[in-house]
């Protein structure tokens, strides 16, 4: 895929907001997407960001600092915050920067940490 | 001087792009069509493709932040499954290659680069050699051995 388009849907339940994110999320993308996400998180102060990466093809480490950056947000917000469903590439990059000790991360919504 | 048959070599290709960022995702996809000809596993090309991205990112957030260029790569393939990938600039260059080499190093915090590009491009592809002369340009070569591997997904 060539175009680095982002899209996202959300939905919020009991001060739970899910993010389900889509396509490539490279430095291109990453400053429009955290722009979004972080006047998103100001907006509804959410208490658990669940962001869903079942749907993101691919991702870098410009990648690695969007999700870093809005675990920060989330802290200062007095929240938390945790990830799902990345794929087998997301995850490889995810575990080589260890975010694992930053936030749960999890294979589906019903699946073991790892 | 040998022959690049003499040498091995199957195939190559060259490409200049602008640095800009939407060339990040042009430059990669570009590079993972070439390489597809190895027959590699999806794994082994989604490391190829993260670590041409993270070079280029180089290239645009870095090498050129204060000035406008382009950046060059060639992909040569060889015999027995070695790509070698090769990005170059013209930008600034680096003062410290082993400090900016080190994971969690970068001169941007500000906008939340992870310092890992470099520590990505070493884990995912075989070897991976940094040259670079401040003022001058870097040029940053990796090779990977593909479709080796017993795992096809």
């Amino acid at each position: 895929m060539i175009h680095t388009e982002y899209r996202y849907e959300t939905r919020s339940r009991d001060r739970r907001l899910f993010v389900t994110l889509y396509g490539e999320i490279d430095h291109h993308g990453a400053v429009a997407l955290r722009e979004e996400l972080d006047a998103l998180l100001l907006r509804e102060r959410p208490a658990r960001l669940v962001l869903d990466l079942a749907h993101v093809e691919f991702m870098d480490s410009a990648g690695l600092g969007l999700l870093m950056g809005r675990y920060r947000l989330m802290r200062e917000l007095g929240g938390e915050m945790a990830i799902i469903n990345p794929n087998d590439r997301v995850l490889k990059i995810l575990r080589l920067a260890g975010m694992e000790r930053f936030f749960e991360i999890t294979r589906s919504v019903k699946g073991e940490k790892i | 001087m040998k022959s690049r048959k003499m040498r091995g070599e199957i195939n190559r290709m060259a490409l200049r792009l602008p640095a800009i960022s939407v060339n990040e995702g042009v430059a990669r996809a570009v590079v993972a069509a070439f390489c597809a000809q190895m027959n590699p596993s999806a794994t082994e090309l989604a490391d190829i493709k993260c670590a041409v991205s993270e070079a280029v990112t180089n290239c645009i957030v870095h090498a050129y932040r204060e000035s406008e260029g382009d950046f060059y790569i060639t992909v040569i393939l060889f015999e027995g499954g070695l790509v070698r990938v090769a990005v170059r600039d013209r930008g600034c260059g680096i003062a410290d290659v082993r400090a900016a080499r080190a994971p969690l190093f970068t001169t941007d915090a500000e906008h939340e680069r992870s310092g890992m590009g470099f520590v990505v491009m070493e884990n995912f592809m075989d070897s991976l050699a940094v040259f670079s002369r401040e003022g001058k340009g870097t040029t940053v070569v990796m090779t990977k051995r593909v479709g080796v591997s017993a795992e096809r997904e």
